[in-house]
């Protein structure tokens, strides 16, 4: 007697839509095998890497100098100008390939800084509790409460015509205060688990016990903490340049905006030279964050699971089941 | 071969009655604990200020090849105890000897050795080990801290050693998993492992399988049991589980709010408990011989909190025997033979 | 004291009850189409260890397992009616009304902002929509007393209990609605030996006077032997023996019952070397061929490796196993 009889794993499986792990997969090394297999971060590593490079050839691949006039005064885009060109005639496409340079450069050096005093402060902060604890936190609170963007306003106005690395260094010493609060945090509840106290028991170095007991514990919110801080310095740089704080001779992404609104670009109608730097700033900006969803999902096996279930559902739904019954 | 006598420093230390039966050929205590007391202070400012006594006037001692069980509930200090021994606590009063020396007037290097020498086994066997590295570098690490001269063959092959004696085998592809590879079991095969690794003559194993499932406790105890008798190695075994204390344990000490309430030979303490205390806690433990009505009446109550300051016995609110010289004076030990003592004033 | 399998309707039968864990690649069956029978008032125990699907088997007949798990195959009758196809309007009138859970941490299933009367009332409510907030308050002040909490606690906030007293609560959370079965998922685990034979003993009298059925989850053979009527065990997804809780000890048929109950060192008697039982229970992944059970038993024969044994019913005891042994 054997009623509504399951069906087999097999035929279950179709029903749902599982695939089976390609072969090919189960060969890697499984750190590797989990990034090739997630979507987001593969999409985000992808895109990341082609910005980089367009960034890194530019003097290659780019047809003109960006520096110079290179055709006539406000052309749309054609095939000699495959973006346009500004007012000024130079070409937008040019200026593209070069801008990604100075603001991946910024952004990445912004963001490894901010991130290196970060989780330096906060694990600090986090293991030796007491006077250091109180001390760190004091400066991390100053660091959060102060207005950054009037700040490095404040800043760049007085070094006139900031260059690019002025601004990562200023970016940076405004934005490491959340990566030093998030890893305070993770440091103090990792500082208690057995583990460490078993290390501490055995003898182990402080340096040690910090660096290679609990930080490999904490990479996720390292990795996610850089590509916050990173997404924020690139904007962040491209707002300074559009108002005008960074040196408008150079060329970046934000320079770009800047003379487009000096032009009136939007009036005049010349929308190729708004729209390249904006979704260049955009595409970045959003390669990051699928970066960081996939570390998230690395790390984290339920946000995993997660995905499948979104799907299932709907197929319950259809068959008019509810969500927990076949 | 008795084991629960007192060595010759602690019987001039403590004011009570001489046990009656001494043994002269007993080995003397590897590490022992006199009249410790452990206050902690809860809160900050100057308004909410609380000053907890955790332990109060405990005096144990742990002989090589010996294992002394640790029984009480949750909140009675016993996991305090563990870590006044392994120096992660100072204790407020009261001494702690190694081999009859008082730790307190170690030096810097003799605290070292005293950490290896006395090695903790944690109950959580999902917390003890790192998760991201491998069981062989946890072993790694502990190797190479005690013996940093070691060449990296050498290392591997102690390595492969240590699992092969707590089980795991094959010892190399144990070697290369993480923790979340290996079952609950094999975790605390590994904990036990590392801190053997040290090669230390104490182990304080902290509810070591109360977190592990029923078939799989027998065989961490086991193993525990070899390594103590090859290794003669002392051993303190925290359980709030008296069956288990008394398989593990040839002695079982009854820990109550802080105070060490009765001692003895563990076949002896389970079967004539002699403190209302022990008695409760024999009869609570489940017993597939009896059967559960419903009408029995309620004994258990929230556990109560001690301070420096409290007097009389801690268990004098629950207590079915208790008199009014109960609620004013702690009473002292009183030897019942054997190694047995109880403190109780109404026996 | 056992009670009798056939006659009359049983309150609770669950029959060839499969429920799977979807993973990415891969689908897990974590249950394997068991079947059992729960009586009117009776104290049924699910016994087992860490992953033999117990905990799934509770969350499945209350209907409240969530993907990754899906019940895809089986059936369970509440008093003839079969709650695999309840609607979402049927759903809510079973759960609590019929059938309430008591969970493994119900300390901290409670609320810890809300007072403690508030979640009672709450549940009262949600399920009882027409109850005036007198009634609903009065509920609550019954509750409390039920389980043995003075009432002038009932405003106060969780924390301000102990665990024990927790406990309670959420067992009395679980009766506010007074339901005929109620599922308790290691209801005492967390707890100690005095506390947790005082929550037991609550059970039983509530047990008695309300005359509502259980379904006692916990590892501790003991404490299952002493409160429940009968005892089913599993072992990696099936139902390997069930029997009376008296006979579970004294007379266990199957190998793992067996090693099991010898798994329990004794307060009385000599000092012996007592052995659990070795390896662990296969990963669902890579179930050994024919009985689940075989690579670690220990009476195992050839056939054991071949053939899975099916589960029959000794007409006399009522009981029933699952090995080619015991036949």
């Amino acid at each position: 007697m054997n009623p509504n009889p399951a069906p087999s794993l097999p035929d279950l499986m179709k029903s749902l839509g599982l695939r089976q792990k390609p072969g090919w997969v189960s060969r890697l090394p499984s750190g590797l095998a989990a990034v090739l297999t997630n979507r987001k971060g593969l999409a985000g590593l992808v895109i990341l890497t082609l910005i980089l490079l367009m960034g890194l050839f530019a003097p290659l691949l780019a047809p003109y100098d960006p520096f110079h006039r290179a055709g006539p005064p406000s052309a749309p885009p054609d095939f000699d100008y495959l973006l346009g060109t500004t007012r000024l005639g130079k070409d937008v496409f040019s200026q593209m390939l070069y801008g990604a340079r100075a603001s991946l450069t910024v952004g990445f050096v912004a963001g490894i800084a901010a991130t290196v005093i970060g989780v330096i402060v906060g694990i600090s902060s986090g293991y030796f509790g007491g006077r250091i604890d109180e001390v760190l936190t004091f400066f991390v609170n100053v660091v959060l409460v102060l207005p950054a963007l009037p700040l490095i306003i404040v800043f760049a106005a007085y070094v006139d015509k900031a260059s690019p690395l002025v601004i990562a260094i200023v970016l940076a010493a405004t934005g490491w205060g959340w990566s030093a609060r998030v890893i305070r945090t993770q440091t103090i509840a990792l500082r208690d688990r057995d583990f460490v106290l078993a290390a501490e028991l055995l003898g182990e170095r402080k340096w040690r016990i910090i660096l290679i007991e609990i930080f490999p514990n904490m990479f996720s919110f390292v990795v996610g903490g850089f590509v916050l801080g990173t997404i924020y310095a690139i904007i962040a740089e491209a707002g300074l340049e559009f108002i005008g704080l960074g040196n408008p001779a150079s060329v970046t992404w934000g320079t770009m905006l800047f003379w487009a609104q000096r032009n009136a670009a939007l009036t005049t109608g010349a929308w190729w030279e708004v729209w390249p730097p904006c979704i260049a700033i955009m595409v970045t900006a959003a390669a990051l964050v699928l970066i960081n969803f996939s570390v998230d999902e690395l790390t984290n096996p339920q946000l995993r699971a997660a995905r499948n279930a979104r799907r299932i559902r709907r197929y319950l739904r259809q068959r008019n089941r509810s969500p927990d019954v076949f | 071969m008795s084991s629960g006598t007192m060595n010759a420093e602690m019987l001039t230390v403590a004011p009570t009655v001489a046990p009656t039966v001494a043994s002269t050929g007993a080995p003397a205590a590897i590490l022992a604990m006199s009249h410790v007391d452990m206050d902690f202070t809860l809160g900050s400012g100057f308004l909410n200020r609380m000053t907890l006594r955790a332990v109060s006037d405990v005096s144990l001692s742990l002989h090589a090849g010996q294992a002394l069980a640790l029984v009480g509930e949750s909140g009675s200090g016993k996991s305090t105890i563990a870590r006044i021994l392994a120096r992660l606590y100072r204790q407020t009063s009261g001494t702690i000897t190694r081999a009859g020396a008082d730790v307190a007037s170690f030096t810097a290097k003799d605290l070292a050795t005293y950490r290896r020498d006395v090695q903790m086994i944690f109950q959580d066997p999902f917390a003890s080990l790192n998760p991201t590295h491998t069981v062989g570098y946890h072993l790694e690490r502990a190797i190479r801290l005690h013996r940093p001269n070691l060449s990296r063959p050498e290392v591997r092959d102690h390595i492969d050693a240590l699992l092969t004696q707590v089980g795991l085998l094959p010892a190399r592809s144990f070697a290369e998993r993480r923790p979340h590879e290996i079952s609950g079991g094999q975790r605390q095969r590994v904990s036990i492992a590392r801190a053997l690794s040290v090669e230390p003559s104490v182990i304080l194993a902290d509810e070591p399988t109360s977190m592990l499932d029923v078939s799989v406790r027998l065989g961490v105890l086991n193993l525990l049991a070899d390594l103590k008798e090859h290794r003669k190695l002392a051993a303190l075994y925290i359980t709030h589980d008296i069956a288990t204390a008394r398989y593990f344990a040839e002695q079982t000490a009854v820990l109550f709010a802080g105070n060490l309430v009765e001692q003895g030979p563990s076949t002896v303490i389970t079967e004539t408990p002699q403190h209302p205390y022990t008695r409760l806690l024999i009869e609570s433990v489940p017993n597939p011989a009896n059967r559960i009505t419903g009408t029995a009446p309620r004994r258990s109550q929230d556990i109560a909190l001690r301070a420096p300051t409290s007097r009389g016995c801690p268990f004098v609110s629950r207590c079915p025997r208790a008199t009014s010289i109960c609620q004013t004076e702690m009473p002292v030990q009183t030897w019942l033979g054997d190694g047995h003592f109880v403190r109780c004033h109404n026996l | 004291m056992s009670s009798d399998l056939i006659a009359p309707m049983p309150l609770l039968q669950v029959r060839n009850l499969t429920v799977d864990y979807i993973g990415e690649n891969a689908i897990a069956r974590a249950v394997n189409g068991i079947d059992f029978d729960i009586a009117e008032g009776e104290a049924f125990g699910l016994a087992g260890e860490s992953g033999c699907g117990k905990s799934t088997v509770a969350f499945a007949l209350a209907r409240l397992t969530r993907l990754p798990g899906l019940v895809s195959g089986g059936s369970i009758r509440f008093r003839g009616e079969e709650v695999l196809d309840f609607g979402p309007e049927r759903l809510r009138k079973y759960r609590w009304n019929e059938v309430s859970f008591v969970f493994q941490s119900a300390m901290n299933a409670l609320n810890p902002v809300m007072r403690v009367s508030e979640q009672i009332m709450d549940t009262v409510r949600a399920h009882q929509p027409k109850a005036t907030g007198d009634e609903v308050r009065a509920r609550a002040l019954e509750m409390f007393d039920l389980v043995g909490i003075p009432s002038r606690r009932l405003d106060d906030y969780p924390h301000q209990f102990s665990g024990g007293m927790r406990q309670r609560i959420g067992i009395a959370i679980a009766m506010c609605l007074n339901p005929r079965l109620v599922i308790m998922d290691e209801p005492t685990t967390a707890l100690d030996v005095v506390v947790q034979r005082d929550i037991i003993e609550q059970i039983c009298d509530l047990k008695n006077n309300l005359g509502f059925s259980v379904l006692f989850i916990t590892h501790d053979l003991g404490l299952m032997i002493e409160f429940c009527d009968r005892i089913g065990v599993m072992y990696a997804g099936e139902l390997v023996e069930t029997a009376a809780a008296d006979q579970i000890l004294t007379a266990p048929r199957h190998p793992y019952t067996r090693a099991l109950g010898q798994s329990f060192p004794p307060l009385t008697g000599p000092r012996r070397r007592l052995e659990g039982i070795a390896g662990s229970p296969p990963p669902l992944s890579a179930l050994p061929q024919g009985c689940r059970f075989s690579p670690r038993c220990t009476s195992a024969v050839a056939l054991c490796g071949i053939e899975v044994p099916t589960l029959q019913t000794d007409p006399q005891t009522k009981g029933q196993v699952a090995c080619h042994l015991a036949q």
